[in-house]
């Protein structure tokens, strides 16, 4: 018997000693990082910024398999008890010795997780974590030119890429509102001294929003250069306009955080994704009923939210509970009860 | 229904009235719903897994019987709590606003023969949104007791105090076998029904896990303690059978709980809904532990007006659902655990007969409106 099968086999066992349960169930009560379980991480520390900006130092659990420079995480953080995924942008460099990572975070107005990371997580909380993903990275072959364009907190992945990667011939144009809201501001400063980076700041609450045709004058090479740039959707709809009018759409790398963006309205087109269905709804309206109108085949139950038989995923789009008017907004892995829920807006239903 | 309606003196715009008053007790605590109430069920949870794998750890010794004595202890408290507290409220998905997949009445199974998606049916389903209704509810009886005067009285039930007791033994099969509906799928043609089967294979799955597991592998695991860990984890799961069937009777059972008939329940609205819910549940009295080991089942009104609000709420919930039986001049039926016990097991040893007064019922209607 080889080692892998005698495994399993123990394994299997110690599945019959803790049924119901796993044997993770027992194991995670204490060893949550261990190898083999769901990948979370530790907060160990929280370091400011600017005011409304923190880095997160976060010890990964053994399942953490890297990342690249400029990839961002999706972590899960219990806010108000309510468990809730936010993407953000690695900023520590990729051969940090402690095996440590840390994502930067800046606070928006009404943001629940980017608030709580912020101001309210103390060291020694756990949080879900996925592994790191995304494609906006430094390619294999050393550029001889780098212009990295940033915005507000899309510096986040940047920062991961210049922490990581030391480049020959680097320039950064970098906007924020003021000076003190540029975060790493006095680690840029230091580089600058240090004669690794050419940094122009463009403070828009003085200068007004960087005109895109400004970069001739501040960065005269930029078309020669490899460029990555992040930040608010106007600036990379400008930027990307820009390259391609100049023929060299090739060297420009956008990251676009997502939109979460979610209209909450009255009623709107619900998707039945896995039926294909697609029909107008009204803002009282139960979905299941909604969904049987349409002929799909829905899960019921008490069809008075109590017993929780019809409960669905909502793919997209925002719901409204017709018991107490609360809004749920789709997220991976939310789940809805469609008899006491009506469409708040455009939403796919997974049925 | 019994002779007289308790609830006759409302009017129509009183129990709508009743129905809002509520629905506000119930906003009011998902409004505040939150942190602590999460790390709440988190650290019973923890606490439940620590409980048993210490109570089994120490089985494993259970050949010198203070050790056996500890552990069958430890494991019984830790069954109940995986039962009651856990299983019971998670399963009704008073959890499942916290988005966290590992407390979630879609993954979470129990240490319970009733594979916890057939409970969630009958239990959730059938019987939350049925509540005492003859005829619809099964819980009352289980199908095989008769526990309220308008119930056809049948030779059978002269038995009924040691089907009784049979099932609190063996509570968790005669849950298995009720989420089954086995005694009406018993006969030839429904038997060969392939959803029945489906069902029934998974039952049978469950039930040997749960056999291996605590009359086999842990057995096993104590070696010369082998004899002595096979009576403590039969003694644990008849303690919790004995506890949990014991808490369930208090909750609709007891003497001035109230019945209704199928008809009384067509057209019903919000208020009608929790009134008879009011009506037809009972509360155990007592300190904070009973509430805890009973799940908080103890506060069955509370707990059958709101199923889905988390279990730790209940307390606070009492007191103003209390104040709304007062205010409407209704009896709120309460006691402590062993009065409780008592009145119900009166009433079935008192049903096993049969009525001493004329039925009021009208079995000629009741044949249409089954039939309907």
């Amino acid at each position: 018997m080889t080692s892998a099968t005698l495994r399993s086999r123990a394994w299997k066992l110690l599945e019959m000693v803790t049924t119901p349960l796993l044997p993770s169930d027992y194991l995670d009560l204490v060893s949550p990082l261990r190898a083999g379980a769901d990948l979370r991480g530790r907060i160990e520390a929280v370091h400011p910024e600017t005011g409304d900006a923190a880095t997160v130092v976060i010890r990964p659990g053994r399942g953490w398999r890297g990342h690249t420079a400029g990839q961002y995480v999706r972590v899960g953080v219990d806010v108000d008890g309510v468990r809730l995924w936010r993407a953000y942008s690695i900023t520590s460099p990729t051969n940090r010795q402690d095996g440590r990572v840390t994502i930067t975070v800046k606070a928006i107005p009404d943001g629940k997780v980017s608030n709580h990371l912020v101001r309210r997580v103390k060291p020694g909380m756990l949080i879900q974590l996925d592994q790191a993903t995304g494609d906006f990275v430094l390619p294999q072959a050393k550029p001889a030119k780098v212009l990295y364009l940033t915005a507000g907190s899309g510096i986040t992945p940047v920062m991961g890429m210049l922490r990581d990667i030391e480049f020959d011939d680097v320039v950064m144009v970098h906007c924020a509102p003021q000076p003190q809201d540029v975060i790493f501001r006095s680690e840029l400063h230091d580089l600058v001294a240090a004669e690794k980076l050419r940094l122009t700041e463009v403070h828009t609450a003085t200068d007004g929003m960087l005109d895109i045709a400004r970069l001739d004058e501040l960065v005269p090479d930029w078309a020669e250069r490899e460029t990555w740039a992040c930040g608010p959707a106007g600036l990379l709809d400008a930027a990307e306009k820009h390259w391609s009018e100049h023929g060299v759409q090739e060297r420009l790398h956008t990251e676009r955080f997502r939109p979460s963006i979610v209209v909450a309205g009255d009623g709107g087109e619900v998707t039945f994704s896995a039926t294909g269905k697609t029909v107008d709804a009204d803002g009282a309206t139960p979905l299941l009923d909604v969904g049987e109108e349409a002929g799909v085949l829905m899960p019921s139950g008490c069809r008075m939210g109590i017993c929780f038989g019809c409960i669905t995923p909502l793919k997209a789009g925002a719901v409204r509970d017709l018991r107490t008017g609360e809004i749920t907004e789709a997220e991976p892995g939310v789940l809805i009860q469609t008899c006491v829920s009506a469409a708040a807006g455009p939403c796919d239903i997974e049925r | 229904m019994t002779a007289i309606d308790p609830t006759d003196h409302l009017t129509a715009e009183q129990i709508e009235e009743l129905g809002r008053e509520l629905d506000a007790i119930r906003d009011e605590v998902i409004a505040d719903r939150g942190e602590k109430d999460a790390a709440y069920i988190r650290k019973v949870i923890s606490a439940q897994r620590k409980l048993e794998l210490v109570s089994r750890g120490v089985l494993l010794f259970s050949i010198f019987p203070p050790a056996w004595l500890l552990g069958t202890a430890g494991l019984s408290v830790a069954k109940i709590m995986d039962n009651m507290e856990i299983g019971h409220n998670i399963l009704h998905g008073q959890w499942d606003w916290m988005r966290d997949p590992k407390i979630h009445s879609t993954t979470w199974e129990w240490d319970h023969v009733s594979p916890a998606e057939q409970w969630k049916h009958s239990h959730n389903e059938l019987h939350h949104t049925y509540t005492n209704v003859i005829g619809k509810d099964n819980d009352l009886g289980y199908g095989i007791m008769r526990v309220d005067e308008d119930q056809k009285w049948h030779p059978f039930h002269l038995g009924q105090p040691l089907w009784n007791f049979i099932n609190a033994c063996f509570f968790e099969y005669g849950i298995a076998a009720y989420d089954l509906e086995l005694g009406k799928n018993l006969n030839k043609r429904r038997r060969k029904n392939p959803e029945f089967r489906a069902r029934a294979k998974a039952v049978g799955r469950k039930i040997r896990k749960q056999v291996l597991k605590d009359y086999v592998i842990h057995p096993l695991l104590s070696g010369p303690s082998f004899l002595p860990t096979l009576a403590a984890t039969f003694t644990a799961n008849l303690v919790r059978n004995i506890w949990s069937h014991s808490v369930i009777m208090c909750g609709h059972f007891p003497e001035g709980v109230q019945v209704f008939e199928r008809r009384s329940i067509k057209g019903e609205t919000r208020g009608q809904w929790y009134l008879r819910q009011m009506m037809g549940s009972a509360n155990i009295s007592g300190n904070r532990a009973v509430h805890f080991m009973t799940g908080n089942l103890s506060h069955q009104i509370e707990h059958h007006l709101f199923p889905d609000l988390p279990s730790n709420r209940y307390a606070e919930v009492a007191v103003k659902v209390r104040a709304l039986f007062e205010k409407y001049e209704l009896e709120y039926v309460t006691g402590p655990l062993p009065k409780q016990v008592f009145s119900a097991w009166r009433k079935v040893f008192r049903l096993s007969l049969p009525n001493k007064k004329p039925e009021v019922r009208t079995p000629d209607r009741e044949q249409e409106l089954v039939a309907a």
